[in-house]
């Protein structure tokens, strides 16, 4: 379906109907509650709202999975955001004495976007995507799961497409929750390489000896730069960005005229980086830092840092677009289409088609043996499953089934701690 | 600490076990008592030693030749500092900040110089135990352990214990990347283990402080300590420029003009982007808009100058007030918790909140690269001479000094009569320049006392100290000593 059709006027009429029969409330309760191993976990986790008419209310905190979908289908709102868990609950924050209110735990995020790109990618610019600079997202994917898995030892790891020009990254493990805010500041300045502003020319600075996590993330790398900067964005054929980066002498820049093969150019251009490096020791590095500074991921640090910062929350809609924040599995990167990402209005819709035969019979069956269970409960939960929206919210089951494994064990823990007394 | 009791006399050796190990980890707060007079002798050598170490800190890279030397210099009044800590005693926020990263850079060079015997022995008491990893795990690591840190050559990895530590517990060089990181633990040689200590000693230094944070109330309503603790507080850090004599002396048309002439290159730079974007992300906001407080715009002021310029860009009336209102009033004090924030030193802007794709906040001595910076001083009509001089303090990581000479050329003054180490201090004596014409020769504002020439040289003990009632000329002296650093 075309996302033309998406239209945020829509949002005040559908977005009651997302809430009431689309949601995944039990999976993201699920989430959040994290097994029960800590009391109180899910009660005093903030959540912002964006209702209506930009009126933004902070706090937000609920008892029960009951209480959360009873607020949200009351509020319907527009924007969701996750914040930290804090010492009290954050509706009552008011309540308690000054200073001692505070956030103590939450997920390590991480905030890719794509506007942090605009100095590398020429078919698009600001809050626009395209397949083409796309890859840069698989990229930032590929070497952030890779470091935050192998390097830091991290296993439950939630990528969501942001709804528009981006995605997040949530790292649910135990040991990321309880991270200071000095411990994630680290982890994200020890994934950044790329760093300076509009008055930096020269982003990537490489020096001996190359540390492994930069030699993994080369691996990664290469293997996409061809495709995305030599062929989708042309780096060597735009006069820009030959210009701006690549030092492409005189000489080269006649050779340039009778190779136009952008992978022949790379070679060449490799080539008189050899023959300077052989000569100066400046420029050991230049390939490596050339293809770094086209597509190493780029995270915000600040996003990263705060352990009370407020990230959106996965399945909210983006209003802009109407796309649903889904997760994605890294199973199926490579095909990953952010402009296949079900809007809102699309889902909607395909509840509203008539169940066909096998869905009725399948629906009666599974009646049948959920006797106890509202029928029209049971058949809400299951809503989401006619449309687009099942997929992810499998694959986001997916993701809570090994988690849940974990808190096995530390219910086992406790519970045998207790015990002994 | 027992600052609550009162002057006691000096209990000596029970407690010199406690101190036989030249390094301290501030487990156990001092337990002797002491005098008003010491302590307050104490508190002044030791902020006076702080203060360097400061004041070094940013123009020398850290642990250079130099920087050593200078600290030598210093350390005769260490070992007896050590014993009596005046550690709580500063407990405005900004301050805390700086007594703790300087105490921590005087604990690193400090056990540096430790003989490795002692190291361990330190380690022990201290019950850091990490477990190393076995010769076959090294051989198999062998590479990527020698390629994590130019530090590391093969011979290091064979010949030391590297220990397994958790990633949390070495923060710093995870940070750098100075460590071969795997599945959440680094691998340390046995010599870099002050890393780890260090991040130890800064927890604890960290909860010393706040614990004696929570006890000041006490000590403050002491009468006989309290004007001295401010006044320390005050000297330490200097000007913050937060006061808000000059509010609403400046007006908004007069901005574009004053950005030309009185603005640090860091916020010209900035107003000039915000002008041409009209627009402005976070970090430039704050540095900007903290800035424009310092110099005496009003919340009303400011909320005008913002507004006009990013409606003029893509962001509407409405969508102003909603989004970005707010966080003016909060810089004002006016929202949240409502802390007044202070404008940005010049330390701040160098050191944190670097500046990435899309911003223009930052130093541009720091920040910027050389080339494009060279291009912009020669269209603000900087000399070519200036411009190399500019440059050449760049490279030794002088970028204060940079902007002091940026000062001097475009005021046309040999030499600038202050410091600089705050944009607003810059604007104000940029003003003055302007305003007077005054004489190169520096002027204090402390008032001449014929002590101050003995007080140039750190003392020991300055005998003015000897009668409590002198806390005023003590403090007179103390800020002679800081304008002078």
């Amino acid at each position: 379906m075309p996302a033309s059709d998406y239209d945020s006027a829509c949002l005040p009429d559908i977005l009651p109907l997302y809430y009431r029969r689309l949601f995944p409330f039990s999976q993201y309760y699920r989430w959040l509650n994290y097994g029960g191993v800590q009391k109180n976990y899910f009660q005093n986790r903030e959540f912002s709202f964006t209702l209506k008419d930009d009126i933004y209310v902070r706090y937000q905190s609920f008892t029960t999975q009951n209480e959360l979908e009873k607020e949200m289908q009351k509020m319907n709102p527009y924007k969701i955001d996750i914040g930290a868990i804090y010492s009290h609950r954050p509706n009552q924050h008011n309540t308690v004495k000054s200073g001692t209110f505070q956030a103590l735990e939450k997920e390590l995020v991480f905030d890719i976007d794509m506007t942090d790109y605009d100095d590398v990618r020429s078919c698009c610019s600001a809050a626009e995507i395209c397949p083409k600079c796309w890859t840069l997202m698989t990229i930032a994917i590929r070497v952030l799961d890779r470091a935050l898995r192998d390097d830091f030892g991290f296993q439950h790891l939630l990528w969501v497409y942001s709804g528009r020009r981006g995605v997040h990254c949530w790292v649910c493990d135990k040991a990321a929750r309880k991270l200071s805010v000095a411990a994630r500041s680290a982890v994200a300045e020890y994934l950044s390489l790329v760093k300076g502003g509009d008055e930096t020319m020269k982003k990537v600075v490489l020096s001996d000896p190359i540390h492994p996590f930069i030699r993994e993330s080369l691996v990664v790398v290469e293997r996409y730069f061809p495709l995305y900067a030599l062929q989708d964005q042309d780096i060597l054929g735009r006069k820009e960005s030959v210009d701006k980066h690549l030092h492409v002498r005189k000489q080269l820049q006649q050779d340039f005229q009778n190779e136009k093969k952008p992978e022949n150019r790379w070679n060449l251009l490799k080539d008189q980086a050899k023959r300077k490096q052989a000569t100066s020791k400046k420029g050991q590095h230049f390939e490596k830092e050339i293809m770094l500074q086209y597509c190493y991921p780029r995270l915000d640090v600040n996003v990263s840092k705060g352990v009370n910062h407020l990230l959106k929350s996965p399945f909210s809609v983006h209003p802009k677009t109407g796309r649903i924040s889904v997760p994605i599995d890294l199973k199926e990167l490579e095909t990953f289409d952010p402009f296949a990402v079900p809007t809102i209005s699309m889902i909607c819709e395909e509840l509203d088609r008539p169940r066909t035969v096998e869905e009725e019979d399948k629906s009666e069956e599974t009646i049948d043996k959920e006797n106890e269970k509202d029928a029209a409960e049971s058949r809400k939960i299951r809503d989401y499953k006619r449309t687009s929206l099942a997929k992810y919210v499998k694959c986001f089951d997916q993701f809570l089934d090994v988690m849940a494994r974990s808190w096995k064990g530390e219910l086992l823990k406790k519970s045998d701690l207790q015990k002994d007394f | 600490m027992q600052f609550s009791s009162r002057t006691k006399k000096f209990t000596t050796n029970s407690q010199t076990e406690l101190y036989s190990h030249p390094l301290l980890f501030y487990v156990q707060p001092p337990l002797e008592n002491i005098s008003l007079v010491e302590f307050e002798t104490f508190a002044v050598e030791r902020l006076k030693l702080l203060k360097t170490i400061e004041n070094l800190g940013v123009s020398y890279v850290k642990l250079s030749d130099q920087y050593i030397k200078k600290l030598e210099a210093e350390s005769k009044a260490l070992n007896f500092l050590y014993r009596t800590e005046a550690t709580g005693l500063l407990p405005n926020g900004g301050s805390e900040t700086l007594v703790y990263t300087t105490e921590v850079d005087l604990f690193r060079y400090r056990f540096n110089d430790l003989y490795p015997k002692q190291k361990l022995e330190f380690l022990h008491r201290n019950n850091l135990q990490y477990d190393t990893i076995s010769v076959e795990e090294k051989k198999a690591l062998h590479d990527k352990l020698v390629s994590s840190s130019y530090a590391f050559s093969g011979i290091t990895v064979e010949d030391q214990d590297f220990y397994k530590v958790p990633f949390q517990d070495a923060l710093d060089l995870v940070r750098l990347r100075k460590v071969y990181l795997k599945a959440g633990y680094v691998y340390i040689p046995h010599q870099e283990i002050v890393t780890i200590v260090l991040n130890d000693f800064r927890t604890r230094l960290s909860k010393a402080l706040a614990l004696t944070a929570r006890s000041l109330p006490a000590v403050h309503s002491d009468e006989r300590l309290q004007p001295l603790l401010n006044h320390l507080s005050h000297a330490y850090v200097g000007q913050d420029y937060s006061n808000q004599k000059n509010v609403g002396k400046i007006s908004l048309e007069q901005i574009d003009s004053l950005s030309g002439k009185s603005f640090p290159l860091c916020m010209r730079q900035i107003h000039q982007s915000l002008r041409e974007n009209h627009h402005l992300r976070h970090g430039g906001r704050m540095q900007y808009g903290l800035f424009l407080k310092g110099i005496g715009l009003s919340l009303e002021q400011a909320l005008q100058f913002w507004r006009s310029e990013f409606i003029k860009g893509k962001v509407d009336a409405d969508k102003f007030d909603k989004a970005y209102a707010y966080s003016i009033r909060h810089m004002f004090g006016k929202e949240g918790k409502r802390t007044d924030y202070t404008p940005y030193s010049c330390m701040k802007v160098i050191l944190s909140n670097a500046p990435s794709q899309g911003d223009y906040h930052g130093c541009p001595f720091r920040h910027s690269d050389p080339e494009l910076l060279k291009q912009k001083l020669q269209v603000y009509k900087v000399s070519p001479s200036g411009i190399i001089q500019i440059l050449e303090l760049i490279k030794g990581m002088h970028y204060q000094l940079a902007c002091q000479k940026y000062f001097e050329l475009t005021h046309n003054v040999e030499e600038a009569s202050f410091s600089l180490n705050h944009p607003n201090q810059y604007f104000i004596e940029s003003q003055k320049v302007l305003a007077g014409g005054r004489d190169i020769k520096r002027e204090t504002d402390a008032p001449q006392k014929p002590q101050e020439n003995s007080t140039k040289a750190p003392s020991a003990a300055p005998e003015a100290a000897a009668n409590t009632q002198d806390v005023a000329e003590m403090t007179e002296e103390l800020d002679s000593f800081f304008q002078d650093a």
